[in-house]
C-alpha cells in the first residue's frame, strides 16, 4: 500500500462545507484548553480542600476523605466519564433530572469537566495530604502555641510550605490534566481527539492529522509545566532544603 | 495566685501513663527549670500548660483561666503564653521579620505598622536586626532560636515556657541564647525552662523540679535541690549531668 502525503491537507477545505482542516482542530484545541483548565481549577479548590481535611483531628472527616480518594482513584477514568454522562443523571432528583438531560447547556462540556476535576481532584487530594504530613510536627504547634486557630494555621503555615513541597507532583498532575481531558471525546465534546477523528474520516490523511495533533498535546504540556517551573522558582525559599527531613 | 498552677495532672498514651499525679505551681515573676532523663515527660507536661497537648487528669490554671475547661478559648489562652521550641519552628517561608508580625496581626489584631515595630524593637534586642529580611534557613541555629525567642515575645506573653531550647545547638551557640534568657529572667518574666544547662539553672532558677517517670519526684528551691536533693534518681541523674 502506498500512502498520499499531502502536507497541504489542514488548509483544504472539508468535505461538506466551507472551513478548513485547520479551523476543526483549532476549535478542537480551544474545548481542550478550555475543559483542562476548568477542571484543573475544580480540582485545586477540591484537592487542598479534601487533602488538607485528611489531616485534621477529626476522624470522621478523614475517614470521608480517604473514602473519597479512594473512590476517584480505583475507577478507570473513561468508565468514570460513561457514569457521569449515562448514570449520574438518572440518580437525580426527577426535575434535575430532567434538567441535565435536556436543557443543561453545553451539557457534554460540563459534564466532561465536572468528571475531569474530580478525578484529578482525588490525586491532588493525596499529594496534598503527603505534602502537609511530611512537614515537621513542631510546625502545626507552633502555629497553634501562638495563638492561631487550626484554620489559620493551615492558611498561613502549614498550607504554603505544603504548597512549595508539591510542586513537582502538581506540575506532573496539571500536564496530566491536558492529556487526560481527551478522554472527554467518548462522550461527544468536540474537542482536539474528537475533531482529529472527524478530520481522519473526513480527509483521509491520518497520519498528517494524528502527527499534527500530537504536536498540539505535546505543545499543551509543555506550555504547563514551563508555567509551573516559573510558580516554582517564583515560591522558592531561600535557604530552605526540603530534604533536610 | 499563681500564674501557672498544675494540680494532680495525669495523661495517658492509650494505656501508657506519661503524666502521674503532677503538681507544681509557678508563681508570678518565677523562673522554674524542668530536668530528668529523657522519656520522663518534661515535655509533655509543658505542652500541656498551653493546650497542645490534651490530658485525661487533674487541672492546669494560666493565670486563673482552666487549660482543660470546656468552655476555655484556646487560641486566646495561648496567645498569651510564649513557647519556644527544641528546633525552633520558625516558618521557613516567611522573613525574619513576618515571623515575628505574623502572630501579632493575625492573633492580636494589631495594624502592620505597629507589629513591624514591635518586630523591629524585638530583632534589635535579640542582637539580630540586620537579618530581618533573610529566611530563617539561612540562618544559624543560635539565631534562629534567638528569632524564636523574638516571635514568642512579640506576642506581649505573660509567661513563657522552653523546651531544651538549647539542645540542638552547637555549643558555641548555647551561650548567646542562654544570654537573651537570662536577661528576660532578670527583667521578672514568669517562665518554664526544660533545660539540662545545670549553670543556667543555678544561676537563673528560682525552683527546680526533676522528673522521672512521668512523676514530679522533686520539686524544690535551686538551693535545696543543688545543695541535698532528697531522691536517689535525682541525685544519680545530677551526678551524670554535672560529670559532663
Ligand atoms: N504522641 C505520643 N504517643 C505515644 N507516646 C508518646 C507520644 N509522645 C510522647 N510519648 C511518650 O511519652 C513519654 C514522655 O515523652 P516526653 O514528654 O517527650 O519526654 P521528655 O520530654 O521528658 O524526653 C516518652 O516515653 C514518649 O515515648
Ligand atoms: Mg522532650
Amino acid at each position: 500500500m502506498k500512502y498520499h502525503w499531502n502536507w497541504g491537507i489542514f488548509f483544504e477545505q472539508i468535505k461538506y462545507g466551507d472551513e478548513t482542516y485547520l479551523s476543526w482542530l483549532i476549535s478542537g484545541l480551544g474545548w481542550t484548553v478550555a475543559v483542562s483548565l476548568a477542571s484543573w481549577v475544580i480540582a485545586l479548590l477540591l484537592g487542598f480542600a479534601i487533602g488538607t481535611v485528611r489531616t485534621t483531628p477529626r476522624t470522621w472527616l478523614v475517614r470521608l476523605g480517604n473514602a473519597y480518594v479512594e473512590l476517584f482513584r480505583n475507577i478507570p477514568l473513561l468508565v468514570q466519564m460513561f457514569l457521569w454522562f449515562f448514570v449520574v443523571p438518572e440518580f437525580l432528583p426527577r426535575n434535575l433530572s430532567l434538567w441535565v438531560k435536556q436543557e443543561m447547556p453545553a451539557k457534554e462540556f460540563v459534564t466532561a469537566t465536572v468528571c475531569l476535576g474530580l478525578f484529578t481532584s482525588a490525586r491532588i487530594a493525596e499529594q496534598v495530604r503527603a505534602g502537609i504530613q511530611s512537614l515537621p510536627r513542631g510546625q502545626r504547634m507552633a502555629g497553634l502555641a501562638m495563638g492561631l486557630t487550626l484554620p489559620q494555621t493551615y492558611r498561613y503555615i502549614l498550607l504554603p510550605m505544603a504548597f512549595r513541597i508539591i510542586i513537582p507532583p502538581l506540575t506532573s498532575e496539571f500536564m496530566n490534566v491536558f492529556k487526560n481531558s481527551s478522554v472527554a471525546f467518548a462522550i461527544g465534546v468536540l474537542e482536539l481527539t474528537f475533531q482529529a477523528r472527524q478530520m481522519q474520516e473526513d480527509s483521509e490523511q491520518g497520519i498528517e492529522t494524528y502527527l499534527a495533533v500530537t504536536v498540539l498535546y505535546f505543545v499543551c504540556a509543555f506550555i504547563a509545566n514551563r508555567m509551573m517551573a516559573f510558580i516554582e522558582k517564583r515560591s522558592r525559599v531561600p535557604g530552605y532544603i526540603a530534604a533536610a527531613k | 495566685m499563681a500564674m501557672i498552677e498544675i494540680r494532680d495532672v495525669s495523661k495517658w498514651y492509650g494505656t501508657f501513663q506519661v503524666l502521674a499525679e503532677c503538681t507544681s505551681q509557678v508563681e508570678k515573676g518565677e523562673v522554674v527549670v524542668i530536668c530528668g532523663p529523657s522519656g520522663s515527660g518534661k515535655s509533655t507536661l509543658i505542652k500541656c500548660v498551653n493546650g497542645l497537648e490534651p490530658f485525661q487528669k487533674g487541672e492546669i490554671l494560666v493565670n486563673g483561666i482552666g487549660v482543660g475547661a470546656p468552655g476555655t478559648n484556646l487560641p486566646k489562652l495561648r496567645s498569651n503564653v510564649g513557647m519556644v521550641f527544641q528546633h525552633f519552628e520558625l516558618f521557613p517561608h516567611m522573613k525574619v521579620i513576618e515571623n515575628l508580625t505574623v502572630g501579632q496581626i493575625k492573633v492580636l489584631g494589631r495594624s502592620r505598622d505597629e507589629a513591624l515595630r514591635k518586630a523591629h524593637a524585638l530583632l534589635e534586642r535579640v542582637g539580630l536586626k540586620d537579618f530581618e529580611q533573610k529566611n530563617p534557613g539561612e540562618l544559624s541555629g543560635g539565631q534562629q532560636q534567638r528569632v524564636a525567642i523574638g516571635r514568642a515575645l512579640a506576642m506581649d506573653p505573660i509567661c513563657m515556657l522552653f523546651d531544651e531550647p538549647t539542645s540542638a545547638l552547637d555549643p558555641e551557640m548555647i551561650g548567646e541564647v542562654l544570654a537573651v534568657m537570662q536577661d528576660l529572667a532578670r527583667e521578672g518574666m514568669t517562665m518554664m525552662v526544660v533545660t539540662h544547662e545545670m549553670g543556667f539553672a543555678r544561676n537563673v532558677a528560682h525552683r527546680v523540679i526533676f522528673m522521672d517517670e512521668g512523676r514530679i519526684v522533686e520539686d524544690a528551691t535551686t538551693e535545696d535541690f543543688f545543695g541535698t536533693p532528697r531522691s536517689d534518681r535525682a541525685q544519680l541523674f545530677l551526678s551524670r549531668i554535672l560529670r559532663h
